[in-house]
């Protein structure tokens, strides 16, 4: 009786997840698949390594320091320039983000419950006028350089730079870093922070060897979190760079707009690839470090 | 030290803060400007109640939103019973996979995946117009679901296995057991699950971006084709309204989430006094 109605029910909650699986299947992996048959493919969908090749060969034109015309390899410049405010972004959010993770996780329970709500209502902003917001503070007649003229220093050029364009990325996706980094360290218990200090550990030496560690995980996830939209943002750079610096998301956004599905595709297989392959590192090196840690 | 950190945590929520200040001030200036202030007016508020295709984006945003957040909480919550009761490892961790794929993808590329799909297959049957509401609803509820799933599913796992077995064995269906005893335990994780579909729907531009046809406009794209010319202060209006909306839900939910959980243990409390 017990085993009947046992099978019966794992014959039912097996087909609960059915509509589930046939979903992520159709409108998951097939879509996937679906990016790597248009990047290998041209227009009348025969086979073709070109657009891939493209990526890594197409030049275009540009005007050296010294005023001479030369030529550089367009997509692997964008990919350096994405790869690189990506990861100044991430930089910055984490060195702003983790300690503001911390001081908020000691805080009385109450202070803890209205800072991380705080923290979540810009979230639920729509991010596009937020950035926008950004424009009119940091343009060159905005309200930064206003109170900068009140106070008697000169005006500064920001919009249109590198720096608008990681000031916005640290804008809209510093939560990203704090929540996970801040539910880790909630987590933590404070007697083993009492537990180091009582056995002689310096003020140092509990950070470097008990809060570090112990944080990790939550490292990783904000730093996941804050490095993947922002190599792969458009609107940011499109409004903040006022479209001088051209992104991965930008140049995929282009390509589709130009109506070019299959070079878009190429630029986000690649893309993906990429990612695959830095998480799959990343993974493995936290392990390692969080055992090595462990270990000792 | 204990300063230095008070000064830091106020300076990030200045950061934090600062333009969201800017919108709620300049959606009452005067002036078409949304850099110099030069007095206190309505006039923003007015023009946007007075702008039907904003207003009609606004509606249209709420209906995908209610309709992805619907559909993906029930296909969501029963995919999480059938994943917890999976006995197949392999099977289970395949999907566990599947599942992350969305939240792990760039929203890029989530897009752009699903427009080629939709497109293919557009060109397949012979739509002319293969990107409309069903296509753009598909592609929030695809994203909408792994959040549902991740919410449910460790609701279930602490919740004890033998209370809807010993429903059944009082004679209850497998039906009325997942009704009566599962659904109510699961229920906090259903809702945050649902309220996290929903805010996502209605916040998401990229995936929208690319999934959209011309017929169907959400919220978010029009914000994204009006801020390709100047913005005028009527958007920071609305923008102001939303941030109030989201303020005055959070209250609520911050109140109505602390009464529950004083419910929940002056039950635990009755409980043990009882035992």
């Amino acid at each position: 009786m017990i085993k009947d109605t046992a099978r019966r029910r794992s014959f039912v909650t097996g087909l609960v997840s059915a509509p589930y699986e046939l979903w992520a299947v159709l409108f998951i992996l097939v879509p996937l698949a679906f990016v790597a048959y248009y990047a290998f493919t041209d227009n009348d969908f025969r086979f073709t390594t070109d657009n891939i090749t493209r990526f890594f060969t197409a030049t275009s034109p540009v005007v050296n320091a010294d005023g001479t015309l030369g030529q550089t390899h367009t997509y692997l410049l964008i990919t350096w320039r994405s790869l690189k405010l990506a990861v100044i972004s991430t930089v910055v959010c984490l060195l702003l983000g983790y300690p503001l993770a911390y001081f908020i996780s000691r805080s009385s329970p109450r202070a803890q419950k209205t800072m991380m709500t705080l923290i979540m209502i810009p979230m639920w902003m729509n991010f596009l006028i937020r950035t926008y917001a950004w424009m009119t503070i940091l343009w060159d007649k905005g309200i930064l350089n206003h109170a900068l003229g009140r106070l008697g220093l000169g005006p500064v050029h920001i919009i249109g730079t590198e720096t608008a364009v990681v000031i916005g990325m640290v804008y809209d996706y510093l939560p990203y870093m704090i929540l996970p980094v801040y539910s880790v360290m909630a987590k933590m218990d404070p007697k083993l922070l009492e537990a180091a200090r009582d056995l002689g550990c310096a003020p140092t030496g509990v950070l470097r060897r008990v809060i570090l560690p112990l944080s990790l995980p939550g490292v990783v996830n904000g730093v996941t979190m804050v490095l993947i939209p922002s190599i792969s943002t458009f609107y940011i750079s499109q409004k903040l760079g006022k479209g001088l610096f051209f992104l991965l998301g930008d140049a995929i956004e282009g390509q589709y707009t130009a109506n070019n599905l299959h070079f878009a595709a190429a630029i986000a297989f690649i893309l993906m690839v990429a990612l695959l392959a830095a998480m799959a590192v990343m993974r493995r090196l936290t392990n390692k470090y969080t055992y090595g840690e462990s270990a000792a | 030290m204990k300063t230095a950190s008070k000064i830091f945590t106020g300076l990030m929520f200045l950061f934090l803060f600062a333009p969201i200040v800017i919108l709620l001030v300049f959606s009452f200036n005067e002036a078409k400007s949304t850099s110099v202030f030069s007095g206190f007016s309505l006039r923003w508020y007015r023009e946007l109640f007075r702008d039907t295709e904003t207003l009609k984006t606004v509606r249209n945003t709420l209906v995908l939103a209610v309709c992805a957040a619907g559909v993906s909480t029930v296909m969501g919550t029963a995919a999480a019973v059938g994943i917890d009761r999976m006995r197949s490892k392999y099977l289970r961790s395949a999907l566990d996979t599947v599942t992350n794929i969305p939240m792990i993808n760039p929203d890029i590329i989530t897009g752009i995946s699903m427009m080629l799909m939709f497109v293919f297959a557009g060109r397949l049957f012979g739509f002319a117009n293969s990107l409309s509401f069903s296509t753009l609803l598909i592609a929030h509820i695809t994203f909408c679901l792994p959040y549902v799933i991740l919410q449910v599913l460790p609701k279930l796992r602490q919740m004890d296995a033998s209370l809807p077995e010993a429903a059944m064995d009082l004679g209850c269906t497998p039906w009325r057991a997942f009704w009566k005893v599962e659904l109510p335990e699961l229920l906090p994780g259903v809702v945050t699950g649902m309220i996290m579909a929903f805010t996502l729907s209605l916040d998401d531009f990229v995936i929208s971006y690319f999934t959209t046809g011309t017929g169907f406009q959400t919220l978010p794209i029009r914000i994204y084709n009006m801020t390709k010319k100047t913005v005028t202060p009527k958007m920071y209006a609305l923008a102001t309204i939303i941030f109030f909306v989201i303020l005055t839900l959070l209250l609520i939910s911050n109140l109505t989430g602390r009464s529950d959980s004083q419910a929940l243990n002056s039950a635990k409390r009755e409980k043990k006094t009882k035992n």
